[in-house]
């Protein structure tokens, strides 16, 4: 079973994260730095598998990560899951995305949150894994798309209509969207 | 297209989020976080009904803010009310607000149910899919309550599609794994079997996981999925690449699929069907077959996909552990990963070796890659591989590589991270005890491991060494030598002073013959690290330097000048001082056979099994210990220096209980240590508190159906109550009920300690026993009244046979932890002319023998009565004399009782009062007791009040018996 989902970037800061297990908020973020601290430090041409921190349940769970350009994705695993079926899976999870988002960076990350949500969710559910069909992944998640765009369409206009208004009458808007010290980067999806 | 267009997105959240990378420090960060949450908190509380946009738009800033990790308290109601929407957009983001945020005890979780109870009917495939990916997720108790029964309809319905059958599946996996008493097994779960043969490949992958947890909890009802999982994976090994289309990933079909179809295979034994049988093992071919051809990519997705297949399918035969030609091909090939050039790979291949190496035919072959693993070891970048390799190297250890496997080990160590450090100083040190052929190495290797890695060796391992070396005199003079050497360097590890001194103060008289290391010699160079060390390892030094007076009467004068020095005699830790007072009058008023008889050497220490196989087991859980221990057993037999058959059968005993730790091998384990361990400091005595840290006696016997065996088995009801170091390998089946006499013989022993507690024609059983306030010591001895031997006594603390007329002994520790009325069973087998002899005998160990006598006046006593004015703690009981009225006599019973007798006190001079109190190690127990005999009736009336119900009662019992 998948105890938890993470993902962080090369800083530590969470993109996602995802528990299967409960864990309360604080201990949460605890586990976001403790697997930060333990994967960060290691070589990029090490082994992808380390035994799980003390606080999500030591040497029972493995932790399983990819590190793609600025983001680790790391996935806490127990012993009933094959550790290269989960690294594929992981790289099943980050093609997807990248199909889904066009090129994804840490920026659709954070942008489009819910959307990786739904997309985990059509991969993962309460820690088992759901579908490995990518295409069979990518037609749900288009379903999705298009059932909000029908929705969009006609109740939704007004509201973004009264937004976009609201929206111009505020000074402090920046022009562009400053991305500040992230690096945007393409995924280096072939072997690494 | 891309599934996600980006033109869409929602700029308050844009700008939201862009804000806060901005901030330049936590607290700006904090600040803006804050103004968001009061502005979002108004709008939700605002009357203006807020339109789907603008909740999603607030749903979303919370889920930043909460994976910035901020707590959000509120915000749950307006995502529980989304779920009711009609419109898709918002009833995804309420359930995805839920099921990240809410835990599965919140108090919304009927509302949440409500809504999702409707979803589920509304037959809405994309409703029905968000509400069980809802209860997946969450998957609270009260959510299986409500869904446990609706789930499997839907999942085996006809008209379901594919979509929510998968979320079904796992949504049932999850009620079943959270609250299996709700899942209830039925006319559902033959059709569940069958998913394995469903067209749709992402149902399969879905049910897959529910069947093969399924099946570890019912393997029976599920059995048919054996041959379903067998064809189904046939099908798809044989399949071209293209076949499976979808799911065919870097031109492997099914990878994750087929992983899982041979994980469910390991849940059962190999199928019983030839047929069946023999298609697996094609299966099984194939894909070894496959791991040989060329790659048909050079991604290294394609590999990862194929080996992670391989990986399963050798997990698959070495749980068959019965096809030796797959064996072997499976070692072969997982060596050839040993040199691979991905990590990945070479890491997997020794966790997998780790296993391989306990199967009786492939452990030959996985021992042929030792040069590799070793080079492993030394090489690897990594961290977590060297530790693998380490696991391997322990597991493939055995009598032939041992002594370069621990040179290896102990090599690595002085380089070795520290994170693994102590479970490698654990592992060689148990390599070296298991396969020492000769002692001195033995002796060599833990003292290196102490130079080498000092701080990470723990108390159990210095104990160990001192143990093997007090019991075996051939190691004595050698050991003394040695750390005599050691104790040289001009900087030595606290430990090795701990080593150094008690071994000098046991044997320094071994090597005094030597001027280089004569009496004052050895004393000086223990004495020069006194000063350096802490206060526990001071007081070991102190009891050495008094072991020295009394082996080197020349150093008596040096010696007692130190002990009589204020930083002794006044230093201002009370155990030292106590210790330095204790030993200076002790050496100085003692005549020299007084202190030949008190500092004598230690008696062996009874064989056990080793605490350090204890210790690593609990710090690696017991499932996580290579196999190889069992297996070590039964290859190696009865050969074994240090009973290594024995301690195969304690691992045996062990794993069999793996999942809960029993409380048989907690006996054998550090609990017990620690309990006696922390017993220690007793200011009475003079070196025992010293010894009997190190050696918590406890009395192990092989298993051995010809064998002489006894077995200590705490009656089951009051097992937690008295805790008798056993063997952990009590078998219950095996003994025979307690004898019909065992009451009568155990109360014959209510006011006595020693005697003879059985007799047979063959067999005759001694008792002598002790007692300080909850702990006791018991020496059994054995006698054979017959002519012959008691051939292949397979018992560890006794010789290995017992002569004719002979006697053997063996001595039990005990400790009780709390008040018991019954009492433990010996178990004793042995084989006499041909006939298995089983005797079950109560252990004449009771209530009472922890008794501290009190000594009070009248008025003490009867105030004390009348406090104890409770119904229930008197305990009453009028009798007939069965055994005369002769006062001295009762008088005598009444003192071997272990209570004080109390003379004036009752106003009838007649009778008897005691008081006392039961010391156990989790309360005491004061007690009152009145004997009021009737000289004309020849009647006693029994009166007994204690603070707790139980210890009245039982006295009472026992008591009751005896006049």
């Amino acid at each position: 079973m998948i105890k938890a989902i993470l993902i962080f970037n090369n800083h530590g800061k969470p993109r996602l994260i995802r528990f299967y297990q409960y864990f309360a908020e604080d201990m949460q973020q605890q586990i976001i730095r403790e697997t930060f601290h333990l994967v960060s430090k290691r070589d990029d041409n090490v082994c992808n598998f380390l035994e799980g921190g003390s606080l999500i349940g030591g040497s029972d769970y493995k932790l399983i990560y990819r590190h793609y350009a600025t983001l680790y994705f790391v996935f806490c695993v127990d012993s009933s899951e094959s550790e290269l079926g989960i690294l594929d899976l992981i790289q099943v999870f980050v093609e997807t995305l990248d199909k889904c988002f066009e090129n994804v960076c840490e920026l659709d990350l954070i942008f489009h949150m819910d959307k990786v949500h739904y997309i985990l969710q059509e991969v993962v559910m309460g820690g088992m894994v759901l579908e490995t069909n990518m295409n069979e992944i990518v037609a749900q998640v288009e379903l999705q798309t298009r059932m909000e765009k029908s929705e969009g369409g006609l109740s939704a206009a007004p509201a973004r209509a009264v937004s976009a208004v609201k929206n111009m009458n505020l000074p402090e808007i920046p022009r562009n969207i400053n991305i500040g010290d992230i690096n945007i980067k393409v995924p280096n999806l072939s072997p690494f | 297209m891309p599934a996600v267009s980006k033109g869409d997105g929602m700029r308050g959240l844009a700008v939201f989020i862009s804000d806060i990378r901005n901030c330049k420090s936590k607290e700006a960060e904090i600040k803006r976080i804050n103004k968001e949450l009061a502005n979002i908190r108004s709008k939700f509380k605002g009357d203006k009904a807020l339109d789907g946009y603008s909740k999603k738009k607030y749903v979303c800033k919370l889920l930043f803010i909460f994976l910035l990790g901020h707590d959000i308290d509120f915000g749950h109601m307006e995502a529980v009310n989304l779920l009711s929407s009609n419109k898709y957009t918002e009833k995804q983001i309420g359930y995805l607000f839920i099921s990240v945020l809410v835990n599965s005890n919140s108090e919304l979780i009927r509302l949440i149910n409500n809504a999702i109870k409707n979803d589920l009917a509304s037959r809405n495939p994309t409703f029905m899919c968000l509400a069980l990916h809802c209860i997946a997720n969450v998957g609270s108790r009260e959510m299986a309550e409500a869904f446990a029964g609706e789930i499997p309809r839907i999942l085996v319905a006809g008209d379901t599609m594919d979509s929510v059958k998968q979320s079904a599946a796992l949504c049932l996996l999850r009620l079943y794994k959270t609250s299996p008493d709700l899942v209830v097994m039925g006319e559902w779960t033959s059709r569940v079997v069958h998913l394995l043969n469903d067209q749709h490949m992402g149902v399969v992958t879905a049910a897959i996981s529910l069947i093969t947890c399924l099946s570890q909890k019912n393997p029976d009802e599920f059995k048919t999925c054996v041959s379903l999982a067998v064809s189904r994976l046939s099908r798809i090994v044989s399949s071209a690449s293209t076949d499976l289309q979808d799911y065919t990933y870097y031109f492997v079909p099914a990878p994750w699929l087929s992983c899982k179809l041979l994980r469910l295979l390991q849940c059962y034994p190999p199928p019983e069907d030839g047929a069946v049988k023999g298609r697996l093992v094609e299966c099984l071919e194939t894909i070894l077959n496959k791991a040989q051809e060329p790659p048909k990519s050079k991604k290294v997705q394609h590999s990862n996909a194929k080996n992670a297949i391989l990986f399963e399918a050798i997990s698959l035969i070495i749980h068959y552990d019965s096809e030796p030609n797959l064996l072997v091909r499976a070692c072969n090939q997982l060596g050839q990963f040993l040199q691979h050039r991905e990590t990945n790979l070479r890491y997997l291949a020794l966790e997998s070796m780790c296993t391989l190496a306990s199967s009786e035919f492939s452990h030959e072959a996985v021992k042929t890659h030792i040069e590799t693993v070793i080079n492993a070891l030394k090489t690897e970048r990594d961290v977590s591989v060297r530790q693998r390799a380490a696991d391997l190297l322990y597991a493939m250890c055995d009598r032939s590589n041992a002594k370069q496997i621990v040179a290896e080990m102990l090599s690595y160590l002085e380089t070795a991270d520290y994170s693994i450090r102590e479970e490698m100083v654990l592992k060689v040190a148990i390599l070296a005890e298991k396969y020492a052929v000769d002692y001195s190495w033995y002796v060599d290797t833990i003292l290196n491991l102490i130079r080498i890695a000092g701080d990470y060796v723990s108390e159990e391992v210095w104990y160990r060494v001192i143990q093997i070396v007090i019991n075996r005199d051939d190691v004595q003079g050698y050991a003394a030598k040695t750390v005599f050497e050691a104790l040289q360097a001009p900087a030595c590890h606290e430990n090795m002073v701990k080593v150094g001194g008690y071994i000098l103060g046991e044997f320094g008289n071994l090597i005094a013959g030597d001027p280089r290391s004569s009496p004052l010699v050895q004393f000086n160079l223990l004495h020069s690290k006194f000063h350096l060390c802490s206060v526990p390892t001071r007081a070991l030094l102190l009891s050495a330097y008094i072991k020295f007076i009394n082996l080197f009467p020349e150093t008596k004068p040096t010696i007692q000048e130190v002990l009589r020095s204020d930083s002794q005699i006044r230093n201002s830790d009370v155990e030292l001082q106590q210790r330095a007072v204790e030993y200076l009058k002790l050496s100085s008023i003692a005549s020299t056979d007084v202190l030949a008889t008190v500092l004598e050497e230690m008696p062996p220490f009874p064989e056990r099994e080793s605490s350090i196989l204890a210790k690593l087991k609990k710090k690696k859980g017991p499932g996580a210990l290579p196999v190889s221990e069992l297996e070590e057993g039964k290859r190696e037999g009865g050969g074994e220096l240090n009973g290594g058959a024995d301690r195969g059968n304690d691992m045996s005993a062990a794993a069999s209980n793996a999942s809960t730790p029993s409380p048989s091998t907690d006996l054998l384990g550090l609990r017990s240590a620690a309990a006696i361990g922390s017993a220690g400091p007793s200011t009475g005595s003079l070196l025992v508190d010293v010894f009997s840290e190190a050696g918590p006696t406890a009395l192990s016997s092989g298993v051995n159906d010809e064998g002489f065996l006894r077995d200590l088995e705490p009656p089951t009801e009051s097992s937690d109550s008295l805790l008798i170091e056993a063997p952990g390998e009590s078998d219950s089946e095996d003994s025979a009920p307690p004898l019909p006499e065992s009451d009568e013989l155990l109360n014959k022993f209510v006011c006595k300690n020693n005697g003879v507690l059985f007799e047979n024609q063959l067999l005759q059983i001694g008792i002598k026993s002790e007692y300080r306030q909850n702990l006791g010591r018991m020496y059994l001895f054995y006698g054979n009244k017959t002519s012959v031997q008691f051939l292949n006594v397979q018992t560890k603390p006794v010789e290995p046979l017992v002569e004719g007329g002979a006697q053997v002994q063996q001595v039990i520790n005990i400790e009780c932890l709390t008040d018991f009325s019954e009492a433990p069973l010996l178990n004793i087998k042995f084989r006499y002319g041909g006939a298995l002899q089983n005797i079950t005998l109560k252990l004449p160990v009771t209530i009472n023998k922890f008794f501290q006598p009190t000594e009070m006046a009248s008025q003490d006593f009867f105030q004390r009565w009348k406090q104890l004015n409770l119904p229930q703690q008197e305990a009453q009981k009028i009798f007939k004399a069965s055994h005369g009225m002769d006062i001295e006599l009762l008088k005598t019973k009444l003192l071997g009782l272990g209570c004080a007798l109390l003379e004036n006190v009752d106003p009838n001079p007649e009778n008897f009062v005691c008081a006392g109190v039961i010391q156990t190690k989790a309360q005491q127990v004061g007690c009152l007791l009145r004997l009021e005999p009737n000289a004309q009736a020849q009647m006693y009336r029994l009166t007994l009040r204690s603070s707790k119900d139980t210890v009245s009662k039982r006295l009472c019992e026992l008591l009751a018996e005896q006049f």
